[in-house]
């Protein structure tokens, strides 16, 4: 099973406070890869809240391939971080040319745009570059978007950020999403290694979804072009999220009652069952078959837990105000915020919800046995 | 032989007909049981006269013939009165003296069942035991990261959709604006398929409607039945358990005038309307009640006179093309429960039923479209149609799920599949295969007549005469004699039984697949079969 580790504080953070976090729990992952999203960036970044950053991984024909597609569409480079690794290639981990991470100033014929018209070409850019990409393998690309940085790598999670060097101080963000990853059921992929990004949102996850083929089959009928990829089970979740958050319109809230709606026999007791029964009805494809444990990081930059309706995978939240963690283990916890309230810990279970919002104040937690607040 | 010694062409023996009667003269005892449920009269007591040669062991006498008279079973070989294979006889017989015996080549028989240049109706189903959906295995087994379901511990949600259902943007629109939502049944999967009152027997309606209130009101399960074409019984139709029945109607109307008289005095809404546009067992044909069933009871429900055959036009003649009829059926049927009732057609499986579809697709009152394959049953048709027409149900039930996907209306519009599952008896593990090919539901009346009531019929052509109305069961007769042979309250029993067990099945096979939150409908990458060409049609797994 997967490690999952996340972080939100106030105070900028190395990545290497969640890659010692997910070593803790090193037991739990066969290092087949290790995944980073960081938001709500510090360091250098902190310069740069509102241009797009592309995260992904070039050869050296990639670099030149992308210098020519971005220049055609008028994308300047206004700061780069590409580390070139001269220590030797960890076992395991593919030998690479560039690991880049670079921030864009935007198109001039853009500014006039709808912020709904940018975000969609942002993820348009993303697209044809993953594309193009795909066809040598010279580029794989991972997010192209404002305050978002993230790295995936194959191999041990410690050994690769050695590797990488991700202990420079030009790299911190306030929240960050980890995943150290056990290869199961699909073969070695780069593109299957979570978290996953779709226009700010991403999620990561633990467990198996075995509903994927049909909610797959949905979200890709949705006529959305980010709809795609699926590497892994695991990405419906994020785009699951997505359609709820920006097609739907609907809160966090309202995430589990999506992909795990209450019985029917529940919902005859629930205060808004009427509504949810349709609710549930129309989004019947959605369901998802975990067991699994979603974390994840809405575009506000609040992070959020569920877990799956039957059969709960492991998950822990817990801090003090200004900084919590979400671990899959108890001791990846231990291991970042040793000094917290332990008593106030929390394992959210099949009806909740918990969220820690970009203030970082305390842990939120919803039911699906609440009233609907949007309703009444 | 006719004298002269010429042969008429029919002229058969026992030898040329399809089953051959085994009679033991050791263990019959002539108690008649086996002549007196004959339903089609096909054996009689018969008078032998035997002659034994007497030689005697002293020359003195000569040898001498000894006659003597004995009584036995005789078959009868002229094409009325060919045995069936129904087995009735061995049933009755005390002793098992007697035993109908399939014949160890191509009979001749069918080369002469159209006297006077009718061709052959019966009963039954097409005559072919082979099935694709048993090839079907499931081959996506969940035990990694997600360790298998227990059948027997788990919560498992196995209801289906009947309706039609809005995408969620809409859904959410039409609920801020007060809009009309299109209704909505949340109803157990397996959906007993359309058998007309009077093509089946009261006591097997009676029983059927008894195990459906059952299992609704004492286990819990939604399930539901179709008429058929044939009206609804008005204490029926007056009574609380209408909401567990589909009210099919047909190109003939029988049954709706007193449907429609009815409609001010119903407590309750049907679950749903079915328009029979076409059967999978006799595509293109419309229904056929032979006279012989056509009795009182069954003439004042359908608005007939009694004792004439009534067949039932292949299309809806009131209208100009299938769109149109479509369309304004759906539309009036909505229109007559107030919008409060799904609406869906029944179409025959063809080649041709992405354009029904399509064209449903785009009609914001259907609420589904049920399709009937080819192995699909029937109580009368011409033996040639239900040989011969048709579509299998998998391919085009994929066809038509995968055409939903595409334009992404795959939860909008119910597919309900029929025709040929259970055949060989795996009902749940085919039912299963169908679900995971597309299917929201499926529909079947045949299984439930073999397991429910006992029906003789087999893909061998045994008994199926299910159109004459001597049903030796007493499942699809009106003769009070035959139908009392059948107690419904048995029948019913027996119907919780199958369902009962139908269910345990089902979740031994989504249990193992880790599924249990939802019926996994079109979870094609569950599926896997042994035939290259098969897996491609279908877009699954080809497995080894
Ligand atoms: S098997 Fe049926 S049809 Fe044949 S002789 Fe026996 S009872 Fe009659
Ligand atoms: S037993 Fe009755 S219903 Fe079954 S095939 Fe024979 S006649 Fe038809």
């Amino acid at each position: 099973m997967c490690r999952l580790f996340a972080v939100t504080s106030n105070e900028p953070l190395s990545p290497m406070v969640a890659i010692r976090a997910l070593d803790v729990m090193k037991e739990g992952h066969d290092g087949s890869g290790v995944g980073l999203f960081l938001t709500d960036l510090g360091g250098e970044f902190e310069n740069f809240k509102q241009q797009p950053i592309l995260s992904g991984i070039f050869s050296s024909e990639g670099i030149k391939a992308l210098d020519r597609f971005m220049m055609d569409l008028d994308f300047m480079v206004k700061y780069k971080l590409s580390f070139r690794p001269t220590r030797p290639t960890p076992v395991g981990t593919p030998k690479r040319d560039n690991y880049v991470i670079r921030v864009y100033e935007y198109p001039a014929d853009w500014e006039e745009l709808s912020p709904a018209e940018i975000q969609f070409r942002l993820m348009m850019v993303q697209l044809q570059l993953r594309q193009i990409g795909e066809k040598d393998k010279s580029m794989l690309i991972f997010s192209f978007w404002p305050d978002c940085i993230m790295i995936k790598e194959v191999g041990d999670p410690l050994t690769v950020a050695g590797y990488l060097g991700l202990d420079r101080k030009e790299l911190a963000a306030r929240t960050i999403l980890s995943q150290g990853r056990q290869n199961t059921n699909y073969a070695i992929d780069i593109y299957a290694c979570h978290p996953f990004f779709l226009q700010g949102i991403a999620t990561m996850t633990n467990g198996e979804n075995t509903a994927f083929v049909p909610i797959r089959q949905f979200l890709m009928s949705r006529n959305f072009p980010g709809y795609i990829g699926y590497q892994s089970d695991s990405e419906v979740f994020t785009h699951i999220l997505h359609y709820m958050h920006s097609k739907l319109g609907l809160g966090v809230e309202m995430y589990k009652h999506i992909i795990t709606p209450l019985k029917d026999a529940e919902l005859l007791r629930h205060p808004d069952g009427a509504w949810l029964k349709q609710l549930k009805q129309s989004c019947r494809p959605l369901i998802i078959d975990g067991p699994n444990c979603v974390i994840g990081c809405l575009p506000d930059k609040s992070l959020f837990m569920v877990q799956d309706s039957k059969k709960l995978r492991p998950g822990v939240v817990g801090g003090k105000p200004g900084v919590f963690a979400f671990s899959s283990e108890m001791c990846g916890l231990d291991a970042a915020i040793p000094e917290r309230y332990i008593n106030l810990d929390y394992q959210p279970m099949k009806y909740e919800t918990v969220l820690i919002r970009k203030e970082r104040q305390e842990i939120e937690k919803w039911n699906q046995w609440d009233a609907l607040r949007h309703l009444n | 032989m006719e004298p002269m010694g010429c042969l008429a062409p029919s002229e058969l023996s026992v030898k040329d007909l399809p089953w051959q009667i085994h009679w033991s003269k050791d263990k019959c005892t002539l108690c008649g049981h086996c002549t007196a449920v004959c339903p089609v009269r096909a054996i009689e007591l018969g008078v032998h006269r035997k002659r034994a040669l007497t030689v005697p062991l002293n020359l003195g006498e000569k040898p001498g013939n000894l006659f003597s008279v004995f009584h036995g079973i005789d078959q009868r070989t002229d094409p009325a009165h060919a045995c069936v294979g129904c087995g009735m006889c061995t049933l009755v017989c005390p002793n098992g003296a007697i035993i109908p015996v399939h014949t160890d080549e191509i009979d001749k028989l069918r080369f002469h069942v159209n006297v006077n240049g009718e061709a052959r109706r019966r009963g039954g189903r097409r005559n072919s035991s082979d099935s694709l959906l048993d090839k079907i295995k499931f081959v996506r087994i969940s035990m990694l990261t997600d360790p298998a379901l227990d059948a027997g511990r788990h919560e498992f949600e196995l209801r289906t959709l009947l309706g039609r259902v809005l995408p969620p943007e809409e859904m959410l629109r039409v609920s801020r604006e007060n809009g009309w939502m299109p209704p909505v049944r949340e109803i157990y999967p397996l959906i007993i398929g359309g058998m007309s009152f009077g093509a089946l027997s009261p006591s097997m309606w009676e029983g059927l409607q008894l195990g459906v209130s059952y299992l609704n009101e004492e286990m819990n399960m939604p399930v539901r039945i179709s008429t058929g074409e044939g009206g609804c019984p008005p204490r029926l139709l007056k009574s609380r358990f209408l909401q567990y029945v589909i009210l099919q109607i047909a190109s003939g109307y029988f049954g709706w005038d007193e449907i429609i008289h009815n409609l001010p005095l119903m407590k309750e809404d049907p679950c749903a309307i079915e328009i029979k546009y076409g059967q999978g067992a006799k595509p293109g044909d419309g229904g056929l009640l032979m006279w012989y069933k056509v009795n009182k009871l069954i003439a004042a429900i359908r608005g007939v006179p009694q004792g004439i055959n009534l067949p039932s036009p292949p299309t809806h003649q009131t209208k100009y093309s299938i769109e149109e009829a479509v369309a304004k059926m759906i539309q009036s049927m909505s229109m007559a429960w107030g919008f409060r009732v799904p609406v869906y057609p029944k179409i025959s499986a063809t080649s041709t039923a992405m354009a029904v579809l399509n064209n449903l697709t785009r009609n914001p009152y259907a609420a589904g479209l049920a399709i009937d394959g080819e192995d699909g049953g029937t109580g009368a048709a011409y033996h040639v149609s239900m040989n011969s027409m048709g579509h299998p149900i998998a391919s085009n039930l994929r066809d038509a799920y995968l055409t939903l996907v595409k334009i992404g209306k795959q939860n909008e519009l119910p597919l309900l599949a029929g025709g040929g599952f259970g055949k060989n008896g795996n009902l749940a593990a085919n039912a299963a295969a169908l679900i995971m090919l597309g299917a929201s539901g499926v529909q079947t009346g045949k299984y439930i007549m073999q397991a429910a009531a006992g029906c003789l019929g087999s893909e061998s052509d045994r008994c199926n005469i299910c159109n004459i109305g001597l049903c030796p069961k007493g499942i699809t007769s009106q003769d009070p004699r035959l139908d009392r042979r059948l107690d419904p309250e048995k029948v019913a029993q027996r119907l919780v039984d199958v369902f009962l067990s139908f269910d345990t099945e089902l979740k031994k096979i989504v249990a193992p697949l880790g599924r249990s939150t939802s019926l996994p409908i079109g979870m094609s990458d569950a599926l896997g079969i042994a035939d290259a060409d098969a897996a491609k049609r279908l877009n699954i797994n080809y497995v080894l």
